[in-house]
């Protein structure tokens, strides 16, 4: 999906604005035609030999000046598409089309001005002389060419090696920049406290999550905004604060309102639960399905477990900040455990419509 | 008896890893770091599981499924990559491997994997059961479904989420009070569905691998 639309988000604006050189041109034309016709009208008399090649000239000046004048660069390679779905390769195959496009219009308009000298120099009978000499020209230009056409053809083929050749030592050192300052640095402290493995495994879990990222060329999640990627932000948050791995996984995803911020809320609350009792058991388990309609999440360990009924009145944490903030946003929450089993919190927010 | 295995994977630090971590658990009869030593090494000493890096030169784990798969269609992989990320997970199991797992996974549970998959059965990480039920939600217009292969059961979206929940085989057979034998029967209908199927999200998936051209 990502692959198609830019390109054909792509073509659209050029194809316009070939469509309007030409429009353009033909205006001209016709405007220089209704002007010279007006004159002839008022008894000012131009003969066909001026009217028609002034049309034509009129015609091809247009177009090249709405080619090369003025604007500098024509037709500036569009850059409303990310970067990073866009391959470098890619941006320059469309740089090079619209430059060979930039051409051929160039191109039509010189012979337009030439067509029209000459379709002067013609009606006015000062061509009848020089077939010999035109002739002459022709084959001269043509045996140049065709001596040139090798060298032209090398140059071409030079630029082009240098361009694909600059564009990847520029991705390289783009992707040896972010190295040196992720990767690198992270390893540079792992060595530090080699001693601390705790530690290493936290630095060794954010940088891998940070490449993570990278590769898939998403925003970090701090700056996603969606139920999902809170998701993954409290996760990583518990894991940072608390050292323990903590795997999740979302299917389907749902909009950040206020309730889904509370349940990400909750979420966080007994991710930091299960840190705290079970981390030493193994990693935490979270597993998230979303749906526009019904949001639920389940956190899991392995700990050790306890029984519902054995834990006293004023522990706040799990009856406050997990039961009652669900409960205040019109979701539920469940803590399913035993002894020796683990503990499992389900919390659900459902659309409030028939739930 | 432990099943044998053959080790395929281009990080000679983590065939080493592997081979020492499971030492007890199974047989490693060879190891290969590339495609191309891969092939042979595989149809040479034809190991009850082939141990798969998705990520290799020359093809991949992919481009080994299905060389192998011409001259051994019987062979059994199962898949271990650093990656999660879907396409990857999803064109090695189209392509043929009978699990997937992350490379984060601890021995213990690798062992198990690998004993899982000698004896036919399909492994899948919590994250593959993510991927999953993602690739089988939403609903399809009613006339291209095939009921067969392009939906999963009640039941078998039960067993997902329980595996993306983080439950073992063993403790989804006691929640669901269904035998272990049914639950492992659940896991691979899914992955025959997930081989077979037509779903776009699959399709689309083996197209950008060029599974299917």
């Amino acid at each position: 999906m990502a692959t198609a639309a830019p390109s054909a988000e792509r073509t659209p604006p050029q194809r316009r604005r070939w469509r309007g050189s030409r429009r353009i041109a033909v205006g001209v034309a016709l405007l220089v035609l209704a002007f010279l016709l007006a004159l002839r009208q008022l008894g000012l008399l131009f003969p066909d030999a001026i009217v028609w090649p002034t049309m034509l000239a009129a015609a091809g000046v247009a177009l090249i000046w709405r080619q090369w004048g003025g604007r500098g660069r024509p037709a500036p390679p569009p850059t409303a598409v990310p970067p990073a779905t866009v391959a470098p390769a890619d941006v320059a195959g469309q740089e090079q089309r619209a430059a060979i496009r930039n051409l051929y219009r160039g191109g039509f308009g010189v012979a337009l001005i030439v067509g029209a000298g000459l379709l002067f120099l013609y009606a006015n009978g000062a061509l009848s002389g020089l077939g010999d000499v035109a002739l002459t020209a022709l084959v001269a230009i043509a045996a140049l060419g065709l001596i040139l056409a090798p060298f032209w053809w090398r140059l071409a083929n030079t630029l082009a090696a240098e361009r694909a050749e600059r564009i990847r030592s520029q991705e390289r050192a783009e992707v040896a920049a972010h190295l040196h300052d992720s990767v690198l640095q992270t390893l540079a402290l792992v060595q530090q406290r080699a001693s601390d493995p705790k530690t290493v495994a936290t630095l060794a879990r954010r940088q891998e999550r940070e490449l993570r990222d990278w590769l898939r060329g998403r925003p970090p999640t701090a700056e996603r905004e969606s139920f999902a990627a809170a998701l993954d932000a409290a996760a990583e948050a518990v894991e940072e604060a608390h050292g323990v791995r903590i795997d999740v996984v979302a299917v389907g995803d749902h909009a950040l309102d206020e309730r889904a911020e509370a349940l990400v809320a909750a979420t966080r609350e007994a991710l930091t639960n299960a840190a705290k009792f079970a981390g030493e058991a193994g990693p935490v388990s979270v597993y998230a399905e979303a749906s526009p309609q019904r949001v639920q999440v389940f956190v899991r360990d392995r700990g050790p477990g306890f029984r519902l009924a054995g834990v006293p009145a004023d522990r706040r944490g799990v009856r406050e900040s997990i039961v009652g903030r669900m409960a205040r946003h019109g979701g539920s929450a469940t803590v399913h455990t035993a002894p020796g089993q683990g503990t499992e919190v389900e919390l659900v927010l459902g659309d409030g419509r028939g739930e | 008896m432990n099943p044998s295995v053959v080790i395929v994977d281009d990080h000679e630090l983590f065939r080493a890893g592997v081979r020492s971590e499971l030492a007890e658990h199974v047989d490693v009869v060879g190891d290969a770091a590339g495609v191309d030593t891969a092939v042979p090494a595989i149809l040479g000493a034809e190991p009850d599981v082939v141990l798969l890096d998705v990520h290799m030169p020359g093809g991949g784990g992919v481009e080994v499924i299905r060389q192998v798969a011409k001259v051994r269609p019987e062979q059994r992989f199962l898949a271990l990559s650093v990656s999660d990320a879907p396409d990857d997970v999803i064109a090695v199991i189209r392509a043929g491997a009978r699990g997937y797992v992350t490379k984060s996974i601890s021995s213990a549970e690798l062992a198990d994997a690998v004993r899982r998959v000698a004896d036919g059965d399909a492994v899948f990480s919590p994250r593959l059961a993510g991927f999953v039920l993602d690739a089988f939600a939403g609903s399809l217009p009613a006339t291209q479904v095939d009921p067969e292969l392009d939906q999963l059961t009640a039941r078998e979206r039960e067993v997902l989420q329980h595996i993306a929940r983080g439950y073992m085989y063993k403790e989804i057979a006691l929640r669901l009070g269904i035998s272990a034998k049914t639950v492992e029967a659940h896991v691979s209908a899914v992955l025959r569905k997930l081989q077979l199927s037509n779903r776009h999200e699959l399709s689309r998936w083996a197209v950008q691998r060029r599974l299917v051209d």
